[in-house]
C-alpha cells in the first residue's frame, strides 16, 4: 500500500532546484509533487515521480544525493475538518507523522496527502479501519 | 613471536637505568666529538655531566633538519670515515638531501631492531618475504633485507617497482610475508587482478607497511585485498630506518617503540613543552646506541602520542600511536593547536562518513571561527531534515570532545568540495593575521 518518493539531499544554492527539474525534463520524468524541506544551509527535495528507476538514475548520474523512501498516500475529503480528522486518527493510534505535503491532482472529490509515518504499516491499517481510502504507489504515479 | 625476549619485555625500571646509561654515554660521545652539539650544548650552559636522570635530557637543545642540513653532507658524524660502513640519504625535495651513515655496529643493531619488527609483525624463520620497499639510498629495502636474514627468514629482494614481474613472482614462489609501502601494496593488488591472479589463492599470511602515513580505513582495505593481516612499521633515516617502531600483529593497536635504542617524548610543536603520555603532539626522538649518526632531541615533525599500557603481547616497549600528521600542516585556533588529520579521524570513526571534507578557517571580531563542510554520502544520507541536523550536531559534538574547539559543520552536496589530483583542499584559511 506505500507508494514511493525520490528525496534529494541540495545545498541551499541559487539554482539548484531547477538544476534537478531540468534534469528530469530532459529525461521525460514527469513531477507528479515535490516539497522541500530546509534549513538555513540544506535542505532535502521530495518528489513523486512517474518513473522512479529512471528519476533515481539519471539524478545519481548527475552526482546528486539521492534516495528512495516509502511514503503514504491518503485521500483527504476536501472539506473542513477533512485534514484534521485524518490527524485524529492517528494521534488516537500513537502514530507519529514524520512530515506531511499536498499532491497536486485530486482523487474524484477528495484532496491527496503525501505522508512519511514513523509506523507506515499500521498508520494504514487504521486509517483503513476507519474508511479511509489509501492511494496505491502504481496509480498514484499516474494520476 | 618475540625476538629478543630478554630487551622487548624487559621490565621497565631495568629498561630505564639502561636508558640512562645509554643517553649520558650518547650524550658524552657526541658533545666530544660534534662540533654541532658542542656548540649548541655550550649555548644552552650544560654539560654532558649535567645528565643525572633521563628527565635531564629535556635541558639538551632539539635538533631539527635544518641543522643536519647545515651539516651536510657528513659533518654530524660522529665517528671518522674509517668506521663508517654505509651511507643512505632521503630525497631533498625542499633542499638538500639528508646523509646519514652507520658503523658496522650500527648496520648489525639496526638488523636486530628490523629482525625483531619483522618477528613482531608475524614473520618467522621459516617464512619468505617479499621485499617490495626499494633498494638503494633509501632505507626502507637494505632495512628490510638486513632485519629478514638477520632472523632467518628467505627473503626476495625484488624492490620497487616492475609490477608484472612481482605479481609472476608472488605466485610462483609463494611467498608468505609482503612489506611494501601501503599505497604500492594496493597497487599490486589492481596488478594482481588486471593479470588475474587472485589474492585469495597467493600465500600471504602477513604484511608490515610502513614509509608512509596510512589510516585504519586504508588498513581495512588492504587486509580485504590482499587476504593478509597488516601491521605498521616506522622509522626515518635520519633516526636509524624502519624499525625504530613496530606495530605487533595481536593488538594492532599501536607501534612499540625500540626504547633500549631510542628515547620517545612528544612536544607541544609551538611551546616545546614535553607533553604527558595521552597527548598528541610532535614525536621528538633521542637515540642511545647508535655510533656513526647519533641524534639528540630530533624533532620528527610527525604527531602521535604516547601510550605506555601493558600491551598483549607480553612486550613492555611503550606504544606510539599511528601517525596521524605532520607538524607542518598545523593551524592554530583559538591558541589550540589543530591538525586536519583529527578532523579526518572524526569523520572516520563515524561509520558512513566518506573523509571528504574543508575546514575554513575565519577570523571574525579578532575571532578565530571554523566551518567543516562535510560531503553527505549515499550511506548516510536520510530523508529527514531532523536526521541530518542530528548528524551535523554529532560531528561538532566529537571535534568539540577531541579538540576543545567548537566548530560549525555543515552538510555539503558530493564532489562539491574542489579536489586537485582527486584530492580535496582540506584547509582554507582565511585570516589575515
Ligand atoms: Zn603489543
Amino acid at each position: 500500500m506505500q507508494a514511493e518518493q525520490i528525496s534529494i539531499f541540495l545545498e541551499n544554492k541559487a539554482g539548484r532546484l531547477s538544476e534537478v527539474t531540468g534534469i528530469l525534463w530532459q529525461n521525460q520524468v514527469n513531477i507528479r509533487a515535490l516539497a522541500v524541506a530546509d534549513t538555513t544551509d540544506f535542505g532535502v527535495l521530495r518528489l513523486i515521480v512517474d518513473d522512479n528507476a529512471k528519476a533515481e538514475q539519471v539524478l545519481k548520474n548527475a552526482g546528486f544525493t539521492v534516495r528512495k523512501t516509502k511514503v503514504v498516500a491518503v485521500e483527504v475529503a476536501d472539506q473542513p475538518g477533512g485534514l484534521h480528522s485524518i490527524l485524529e486518527m492517528l494521534y488516537k493510534s500513537g502514530i507519529n507523522v514524520e512530515y506531511m505535503y499536498a499532491f497536486v491532482r485530486q482523487s474524484g472529490d477528495n484532496a491527496v496527502m503525501i505522508f512519511r509515518f514513523d509506523q507506515p504499516e499500521e498508520a494504514i491499517d487504521v486509517l483503513s479501519q476507519n474508511g479511509v481510502t489509501i492511494v496505491e504507489g502504481a496509480r498514484l504515479y499516474t494520476m | 613471536m618475540i625476538y629478543d625476549i630478554e630487551y622487548e619485555t624487559m621490565p621497565r625500571e631495568a629498561l630505564e637505568s639502561i636508558q640512562l646509561r645509554r643517553l649520558q654515554a650518547t650524550v658524552s660521545r657526541v658533545y666530544a666529538t660534534v662540533p654541532h652539539y658542542r656548540k649548541k650544548f655550550d649555548q644552552a650552559g650544560i654539560k654532558p655531566g649535567d645528565i643525572q636522570q633521563i628527565e635531564d635530557l629535556q635541558r639538551l637543545p632539539f635538533t631539527i633538519k635544518q641543522d643536519l642540513r647545515e651539516n651536510y653532507p657528513f659533518g654530524m658524524f660522529a665517528v671518522p670515515m674509517d668506521n663508517v660502513v654505509r651511507i643512505h640519504a632521503s630525497s631533498g625535495t625542499t633542499g638538500k638531501p639528508t646523509v646519514v651513515g652507520y658503523t658496522s655496529r650500527d648496520i648489525n643493531t639496526w638488523a636486530e631492531l628490523m629482525a625483531r619488527a619483522l618477528a613482531a609483525g608475524g614473520a618467522t624463520r621459516g617464512d619468505i618475504i617479499h621485499n617490495a620497499y626499494g633498494y638503494g639510498l633509501f632505507t626502507g629495502g637494505l632495512g628490510v633485507h638486513y632485519g629478514a636474514e638477520k632472523l632467518g627468514a628467505s627473503v626476495i629482494p625484488v624492490s620497487g617497482g616492475n609490477t608484472k614481474r612481482q605479481v609472476v613472482i608472488m605466485r610462483d614462489f609463494a611467498p608468505t610475508i609482503l612489506t611494501a609501502t601501503p599505497s604500492y601494496s594496493l597497487h599490486l593488488a589492481e596488478a594482481a587482478e588486471d593479470m588475474g591472479v587472485s589474492f585469495q589463492d597467493l600465500s600471504f599470511k602477513f604484511g608490515i607497511f610502513g614509509a608512509e602515513p596510512w589510516s585504519e580505513n586504508m588498513r581495512k582495505e588492504i587486509e580485504e585485498k590482499l587476504n593478509l593481516s597488516a601491521v605498521d612499521i616506522y622509522g626515518l633515516s635520519e633516526v636509524l630506518g624502519p624499525g625504530v617502531s613496530i606495530e605487533c600483529h595481536e593488538a594492532k593497536n599501536g607501534l612499540h617503540i625500540a626504547e633500549d635504542h631510542f628515547i620517545a617524548e612528544i612536544i607541544d610543536p609551538v611551546t616545546e613543552e614535553v607533553l604527558p603520555h595521552g597527548q598528541t603532539g610532535e614525536l621528538v626522538l633521542t637515540s642511545i646506541t647508535k655510533e656513526a649518526f647519533p641524534v639528540i632531541r630530533y624533532r620528527t615533525r610527525d604527531i602521535t602520542s604516547l601510550n605506555p599500557e601493558p600491551c598483549i603481547c607480553g612486550r613492555t616497549m611503550v606504544r606510539m600511536d599511528k601517525i596521524s600528521g605532520r607538524t607542518d600542516d598545523m593551524l592554530i585556533i583559538r591558541g589550540v593547536n589543530v591538525f586536519p588529520s583529527q578532523i579526518e579521524s572524526v569523520l572516520m570513526e563515524i561509520d558512513g562518513v566518506e573523509p571528504h571534507y574543508q575546514m575554513e578557517v575565519d577570523r571574525k571580531d579578532n575571532l578565530d571561527t571554523v566551518t567543516v563542510r562535510v560531503e553527505v554520502s549515499q550511506q548516510m544520507f536520510s530523508d529527514e531534515v531532523k536526521e541530518l541536523q542530528r548528524f551535523e550536531q554529532r560531528i561538532e559534538n566529537d571535534i568539540k570532545e577531541l579538540l576543545g574547539i567548537s566548530v560549525d559543520v555543515k552538510l555539503a552536496e558530493p564532489k562539491s568540495i574542489a579536489r586537485s589530483e582527486g584530492k580535496a583542499a582540506r584547509v582554507i584559511d582565511r585570516r589575515k593575521i
